[in-house]
């Protein structure tokens, strides 16, 4: 079954058609505006199917289809299209998610006065994501990049007449861009040197051996290596995008946007985007291993960055108490793991973490969806609880979502993926700390999720919110059962035994080896995810939360601890003071420079200039008018006299003349004149 | 006497009556018609220095007669018009009450 | 094809028009300087369908060697058009000028008619004329319908650009005694060095620095431009979006035209220090529109940002020094496109946005601070939307604009000049700031109680932007039709990089 290559523009564009469509609906059209993204999505996952079966006929083959976009210089610019397995299973699984996520939002956005709008900017992120992964340049990337974080701006802003909703807005975008410039420089960078933004051109583009070669002969400053330096720079994007220590600040303020915006955007797609940009440029990120005695590798930064940031947001997720920040952190943490795969060189188990993930956080915040509201919009786990007999369905699928993301062996997806990423830190020779953090990780994530799971399920309901809740409509359910059903069976696609995803990613047919591949190391994990779960069940599950007041049970045990983690280990007062103070401190100066330096400078030049007409003044009025003054009253008194001998009578006139004509004639008589 | 200076006695006195008619009438035409007997005045005693010059027969004097003449109508007619513009400026033609161009 | 006297038509139809406006009878003058003012426009759009290379000419003042020589090349006819669609735009966004409205229309016509004159003039003498014509008006139009402060704005404008234009005019005399031609085509076939051996070196380098000086206060760039924030904000509406969007480009325009072409040598000399003051006017341009908080004087400072983000990419390329080649000729080539077409671009953005400006500031009877205003959005979501796009267009957003010509002045500046490149991101990360920070003041936020109604746009507004507002998303997907204008001009001014003679166009 063909694809062409060339049509493959299709899949993005219809989802930015419905957006388009859904601009120019008026507010009251929103059915008619729901229905055209929802079919837009239909047949993008249509579509998407159909390129996933294209590019399982050859997975080793990296088609794609290039054009020009503008002429620079004599050089054309030119982008292009690209269908490779990697592009091909992120389609399907955007388009999906995407897909049953729309669904959910027709219950969920039901009585929003703004829903045309919802559904138009839902449709403009789709269609841009997907843009994103069949990109097969990095400045195509790069554009649908920034349009996919416009779309978070505007969606997590949805609710913009809540003041916390803007700033959250407005700091996502600005978190976010900080790590994008810096991707655009690396960009530029790499443009630059290779000539070309094309991944797959033949020999000519810049993922091919040859360039790859080029880039990792030149060094930089500090013996840094060409291809490592765009490298990091690239992986600065990815941080920006995928909430990686220390850009992550913004993805928990983002949980201010829709709960559907956080399943589809903050959850599933789009903070996948960094990884899935990692995994795009893989070759170009290792080039730099085969080089011997370089100070600095690009992917052990990645493997670190990723190991911090997973064990980070875990711990910090312990001790929140907003249902949505928990999940935010608990993203955050798995957008670690994923990184510390690519970092340790396992970039298959990165995407399989990566898939598995968008499915089952997709759930939970599906769940958490259902769950706020079913509770008219309560979202703080102390003012919830008891919704277990109340939400059937939703405790269900919500546990099944838990159970995944804590890795609860052998049935569900989060463990195998998981597990991959874990045994690839294992035999990683440069360090041991991703590992460390890796199982650190295991066991906060499987305590942090049991501790909400019962804080919101279990116990008395202990609001009049939570008491009153219902089980939501199908609209709502029915995805969720979906998205529990690839949640539990998508693990089973990239098992040891049957490496069926890794295989058709890599594009080699991968050898069977035995489901339990290091048995130590199984071992540890499971009895990690055990304890976590254990020490959850403990604490909160055990004795459920009796009253919303009362304190957390490790808040009481360790206060000092809890408070920190609370407040998010200060990072974002941190920024505040340094960051922020710092902006704040240019800007004043660089207003100061204007107001008081610059245009003073302007305002002696002028008072100089008006000093030297005043002193021109002083001459003028004093020597040359002075003169000129007295002489023409000398001339004006003369006139004066003179003009007294007319009279005005033409008689005396006539009696002058006569009188100066006799006087001449005598004159003349007597001689004179001779 | 010589017939020269009869002419020449009739001009002056014709000239003198012109000249006194100019000086001394309120009138402004009147005082026209002082200014034209000084003309032909002027004109008599072209044609008398013509007439018993060394040259009577060229007809230098009449031809200056005849311009004299012709610039005399042209004078009356501009005269005439001023009078006639400074009687619209002041309802009558008294050159006493004509002193605007005093200075 | 050389289609008779169109040049004349683009610079004498507003001309002539303005005398026809101002006999007209005061409430005729709208309709008919409006039409007037889309003559440029068309015109425009004509000659782009002829394409450029269009010309006219004839000898004026034969003893002086001076012609009246006019004609069209890609740069020109971008700010031509650039022109056509931002005068209309300004007169829309006047249109509620009541008083004494038939002047200022006649003013803005002869405005917009000199604007044209210095785009497409050839002869220094001529261009001069236009260049100094185009003040005369500004002048009014800011001192007799400004804010409150207008009086000191409009006399500090045109005090500080006549001041530039007097080096100017010294300057050139100087380069006219040393050539005996003000011809622009003329002056570029010189063999190079000419001016350095006619003139000795130090009276060249004086002339280039009086004609850099004339350029520089116009543009502006950093630090001459301390006229550029209070005179933005003191204008009226219509005539501040003129101001920024095409008066900004007559300077950057003589860069390329006069200042580059003539002085190559000098110019490369010099352009180690005038990146800095670039790379500093990009700066403190961003970093002092984050501290205003009147808009007027915020957008102001971020104009000041953009077109010395041009100026920028420019001083990148004739700084070079490195070794000529395929990569430093695509660089520059890229570098000098994106200058071009950031031109247009930020014409464009901040034309819309000074005009978005001049709306809240109508609704709410001259109030414009930062803090005057919010929650608008749900009460007037087209104005919210619109005003968006232009905003994200201004800070460069792929899909928009901005971007293409960000990007390319970028990749340009970044294979000349890596550290510029580097350090002005940070204009672009601030430059998000502010622009962000204002969206989120003005029309986030709940909707302040106290608050008099505000309407949304009317179909008058919605008509004056739109087209800058489509022409955003068009040239953001598609940026061919204008690149091509000015990419053979800039692929051939790349050409001699590494540092050769004066660039031939």
């Amino acid at each position: 079954m063909g694809f062409p290559v060339d049509r493959l523009w299709l899949i993005p564009l219809l989802p930015l058609l419905a957006a388009g469509a859904g601009a120019l609906t008026p507010r009251r059209g929103r059915t008619f505006a729901a229905g055209v993204a929802i079919a837009a999505m239909t047949g993008a996952l249509l579509l998407s199917g159909r390129a996933l079966a294209a590019a399982l006929v050859d997975p080793a083959a990296h088609r794609y289809h290039n054009f020009t976009w503008f002429d620079v210089g004599t050089a054309p610019l030119r982008l292009g299209w690209l269908l490779d397995p990697l592009g091909a299973v992120m389609l399907v699984m955007v388009a999906l998610v995407g897909l049953l996520i729309f669904v959910f939002s027709l219950g969920y956005m039901r009585e929003d006065p703004n829903g045309a709008r919802f559904f138009c900017f839902l449709s403009l992120f789709a269609g841009a994501m997907l843009g994103l992964v069949v990109a097969n340049s990095l400045l195509l990337l790069f554009i649908c990049w920034e349009l996919v974080g416009l779309a978070s701006y505007l969606l997590i802003g949805f609710w913009f007449h809540r003041p916390e909703a803007a700033a959250a807005a407005k700091k996502a975008f600005l978190v976010t861009r900080i790590g994008d410039l810096a991707l655009l420089l690396g960009m530029v960078w790499l443009y630059h040197a290779s000539g070309t933004l094309l991944f797959y051109d033949g020999d000519a583009g810049c993922l091919a051996p040859p360039v790859l070669a080029a880039l990792a002969g030149h060094s930089v400053a500090g013996g840094l290596l060409l291809s490592t330096a765009i490298g990091l720079l690239l992986f600065a994007g990815a941080v920006g995008k995928s909430g990686q220590f220390p850009l992550h600040v913004w993805l928990p303020d983002a949980m201010e946007g829709p709960t559907p915006v956080s399943a589809l955007i903050h959850a599933a797609t789009m903070v996948a985007a960094g990884v899935f940009l990692v995994a795009r440029v893989y070759p170009l990120m290792a080039a730099d291993l085969a080089v011997a005695g370089v100070p600095l590798h690009a992917l052990t930064v990645v493997a670190v960055v990723g190991a911090i940031t997973a064990l980070l947001g875990a711990l910090v997720a312990v001790a929140q108490n907003d249902l949505k920040r928990v999940l935010a952190f608990s993203t955050i943490s798995q957008l670690g793991y994923m990184m510390l795969a690519l970092g340790v060189g396992a970039w298959t188990a990165a995407i399989f973490h990566l898939l598995a993930h968008a499915y089952f956080k997709a759930l939970l915040f599906l769940g958490a969806g259902s769950v706020i509201h079913a509770a008219h919009h309560e979202q703080d786990i102390r003012r919830l609880g008891g919704l277990a007999p109340r939400m059937k369905l939703t405790f269900a699928t919500f546990a099944v979502g838990m159970m995944a993301l804590a890795g609860v062996p052998f049935l569900f997806s989060g463990y195998w993926s998981k597990e991959a990423i874990l045994h690839a830190a294992l035999v990683w020779p440069v360090s041991a700390v991703p590992l460390g953090a890796g199982l650190a990780a295991v066991l906060l994530t499987a305590f942090y999720m049991t501790r909400l799971t019962a804080e919101v399920f279990f116990g008395p309901p202990r609001t009049d919110h939570a008491g009153g809740a219902r089980e939501s409509p199908a609209v709502m359910t029915v995805p969720l059962i979906v998205l529990a059903v690839f949640a539990t069976g998508l693990g089973f696609l990239g098992t040891p035994a049957w490496p069926w995803l890794q295989s058709m990613l890599t594009g080699e047919r991968l050898e069977s080896r035995p489901l339990v591949e290091h048995a130590g190391l199984t071992a540890l994990s499971v009895l990690l995810v055990g304890i976590g779960l254990g020490a959850g069940w403990w604490l909160y599950g055990r004795r459920p939360r009796a009253s919303q007041a009362a304190r957390d049970p490790l808040a009481v045990a360790v206060p000092r601890i809890w408070a920190a983690l609370a407040g998010r280990l200060g990072v974002d007062e941190i920024y505040a003071a340094t960051v922020g103070r710092l902006t704040r401190m240019a800007a004043t100066w660089a207003d100061g420079l204007d107001r008081w330096i610059w245009d003073g400078v302007v305002r002696s030049v002028a008072a100089l200039g008006r000093f030297a007409g005043l002193l021109g003044q002083q001459a003028d009025e004093d020597g040359l008018n002075a003169g000129f003054d007295g002489a023409s009253g000398h001339l004006r008194e003369t006139g004066r006299a003179y003009s007294r001998t007319q009279t005005g009578e033409a008689r005396s006139y006539l009696l002058v003349l006569a009188a100066g004509f006799a006087a001449l004639v005598l004159w003349l008589s007597w001689g004179g004149g001779r | 006497m010589s017939p020269l200076a009869i002419c020449l006695l009739i001009s002056c006195g014709l000239f003198g009556v012109g000249l006194a008619g100019a000086l001394c009438r309120g009138n402004a035409i009147l005082v026209l018609l002082g200014i034209e007997l000084m003309l032909n005045a002027a004109n008599l005693n072209f044609v008398a220095f013509w007439r018993f010059g060394p040259s009577p027969s060229t007809a230098t004097g009449v031809v200056f007669v005849l311009f004299g003449i012709a610039v005399a109508a042209a004078e009356a007619a501009v005269g005439l018009a001023l009078v006639i513009a400074l009687y619209r400026h002041q309802r009558s033609v008294r050159l006493a009450e004509a002193v605007r161009l005093r200075g | 094809m050389n289609p008779p006297l169109w040049l004349s038509l683009l610079i004498f139809v507003p001309w002539v028009g303005a005398t026809v406006v101002a006999a007209l009878p005061p409430r005729m003058s709208r309709g008919v300087s409006l039409a007037l003012s889309l003559s440029t426009l068309a015109l425009g759009l004509a000659c782009y369908a002829v394409g450029p290379g269009i010309q006219e000419g004839f000898e004026w003042m034969p003893a002086l060697h001076i012609r009246y020589h006019l004609a069209l090349d890609g740069l020109s006819l971008l700010l031509v058009l650039l022109t056509g669609v931002i005068g209309p735009m300004s007169l829309l966004a006047s249109w509620a000028v009541e008083r004494q409205g038939r002047q200022f229309r006649s003013l803005f016509l002869v405005l917009q008619g000199s604007a044209v004159g210095v785009f497409v003039a050839q002869d220094f003498f001529l261009w001069f004329i236009f260049w100094e014509l185009s003040l005369v008006p500004a002048f009014f139009l800011i001192r007799m319908w400004g804010g409150p402060g207008a009086g000191r704005a409009a006399y500090q404008f045109v005090i500080y650009t006549l001041g530039g234009s007097a080096f100017m005019l010294a300057g050139f005399a100087a380069v006219y005694a040393a050539t005996g031609t003000m011809d622009f085509a003329a002056l570029q076939t010189l063999p190079p060095g000419t001016l350095a051996a006619r003139l000795g070196p130090a009276l060249a380098t004086a002339a280039f620095a009086g004609v850099f000086l004339g350029l520089a206060v116009k543009v502006p760039l950093f630090p001459f431009h301390t006229w550029l924030p209070a005179a933005y904000a003191e204008a009226p509406v219509g005539v501040s979006m003129f101001l920024t969007g095409v008066m900004a480009k007559m300077g950057v325009y003589g860069f390329f035209r006069i200042l580059w072409p003539l002085f190559p040598d000098q110019l490369h000399a010099a352009s180690g220090v005038l990146l800095w003051l670039a790379l500093a006017g990009v700066l403190v341009g961003a970093f002092a529109a984050l501290a205003q908080t009147d808009l007027k004087r915020m957008l102001a400072y971020s104009s000041l940002n953009h077109v010395n983000t041009c100026l920028l990419a420019l001083f990148a390329v004739t700084a070079f020094r490195g070794p000529a080649g395929p990569p430093a000729a695509g660089a520059a080539a890229a570098a000098l496109d994106g200058a071009l077409l950031q031109m247009f671009n930020h014409g464009l953005s901040a034309a819309a946005l000074f005009f978005f400006v001049g709306v809240l500031e109508a609704r709410r009877d001259g109030r414009r601070g930062l803090d005057d205003f919010g929650g608008l959005r749900a009460a007037a979501p087209v104005f919210a939307g619109l005003c968006g796009i232009a905003m994200f267009s201004a800070l460069g957003l792929p899909g928009l604009n901005g971007f293409v010509s960000e990007f390319l002045i970028l990749r340009g500046v970044f294979g000349l000049a890596p550290a510029m490149a580097a350090l002005s991101c940070l204009g672009l990360l601030v430059t998000a700031v502010f622009l962000l920070t204002f969206y989120q003041r003005v029309f986030h936020g709940p909707r302040r109680p106290a608050d008099p109604p505000f309407p949304d746009l009317s179909f008058r507004e919605i008509a004056t932007v739109g087209m800058a507002v489509v022409l955003m998303a068009v040239l953001g997907v598609l940026p061919h039709p204008l690149l091509h204008l000015v990419n053979g001009l800039a692929t051939l001014w790349a050409g001699p990089l590494g540092w050769l003679p004066a660039p031939v166009s």
